[in-house]
């Protein structure tokens, strides 16, 4: 199983939809991915759903900080939504949610971020 | 009775899946929790992928050994390469700690395994490669059926 991602502009904000395995393989299509549309479109938030997310290992605790380290430089913030337990498990260990926020859905990220 | 299974394949990213949906059918027959097999699977992947990165140094040449054995509720796992080896052992499992940020690595990898298992042994010479033992023992869930 593979790494699917959907991306959506809204305002200012990267919206990223995740599903399947990501992994060191799959995180490298992800930063190119999510890289480049940071890039491209100015943006300066970023709202991660992993709701459909069923695989992570710490490759993509690394391609995460990598982006969150991105928007910082524009002064954005990095909201995580729909995380299952098992995932929020490895950002717990990582102390990852010590730097960005997380929410139970898209809809609450972006209340967080001023939007909706 | 105790059950073996070894694989090897090539340094390559995309065998890194391969390699934890086998071990994790492999384990299956333990009848784990579904959190254990997401252990397990999410350590393998932690292990295959330090080999490819750091053992191989993205060398698909490399190649990486796995050696699974089950026995009652006992897991090891032996997952092994013959790459570049880690000079400190000791440096290499601290939290956070990687040799190459550049490549967005987290410096979770060690830290993941030792949470997720009971044991974890790291045995390494440079030049000549890296061995890590791993050891889990499954909770007995058989007793909450009846």
């Amino acid at each position: 199983m593979s790494l699917t991602m959907e991306m959506e502009i809204k305002h200012e904000i990267l919206c990223i939809r995740l599903s399947g395995e990501l992994d060191h393989h799959t995180a490298d299509e992800l930063r190119e991915e999510a890289s480049n549309a940071i890039i491209r479109n100015n943006v300066r938030h970023i709202i991660l759903n992993l709701e459909h997310l069923s695989f992570m290992d710490s490759s993509g605790l690394g391609v995460i900080l990598g982006r969150y380290k991105q928007i910082k430089q524009v002064h954005g913030e990095m909201v995580v939504c729909a995380i299952s337990p098992a995932i929020q498990r490895l950002f717990d260990m990582s102390g990852l949610f010590k730097i960005m926020y997380l929410e139970p859905t898209e809809e609450f990220a972006l209340q967080r971020l001023g939007v909706a | 009775m105790k059950n073996v299974m070894n694989l090897q394949f090539s340094a390559l990213s995309q065998n890194e899946s391969f390699a934890r949906v086998t071990v994790a059918a492999f384990i299956a027959q333990l009848d784990p929790t579904m959190d254990e097999l997401t252990e397990i699977k999410t350590v393998v992947s932690e292990a295959v992928t330090n080999a490819i990165i750091h053992g191989y140094d993205n060398d698909p040449n490399g190649l990486v050994y796995i050696t699974v054995s089950i026995e009652d509720h006992l897991i090891e796992m032996i997952i092994k390469d013959v790459g570049i080896g880690i000079e400190d052992v000791e440096e290499a499992r601290q939290p956070l700690f990687t040799t190459k940020p550049d490549l967005e690595r987290s410096g979770m990898g060690f830290t993941i395994m030792e949470n997720f298992m009971d044991e974890v042994e790291v045995h390494s010479q440079p030049g000549s490669g890296t061995e890590i033992r791993l050891r889990k023992h499954l909770q007995n869930h058989k007793m909450l059926c009846n």
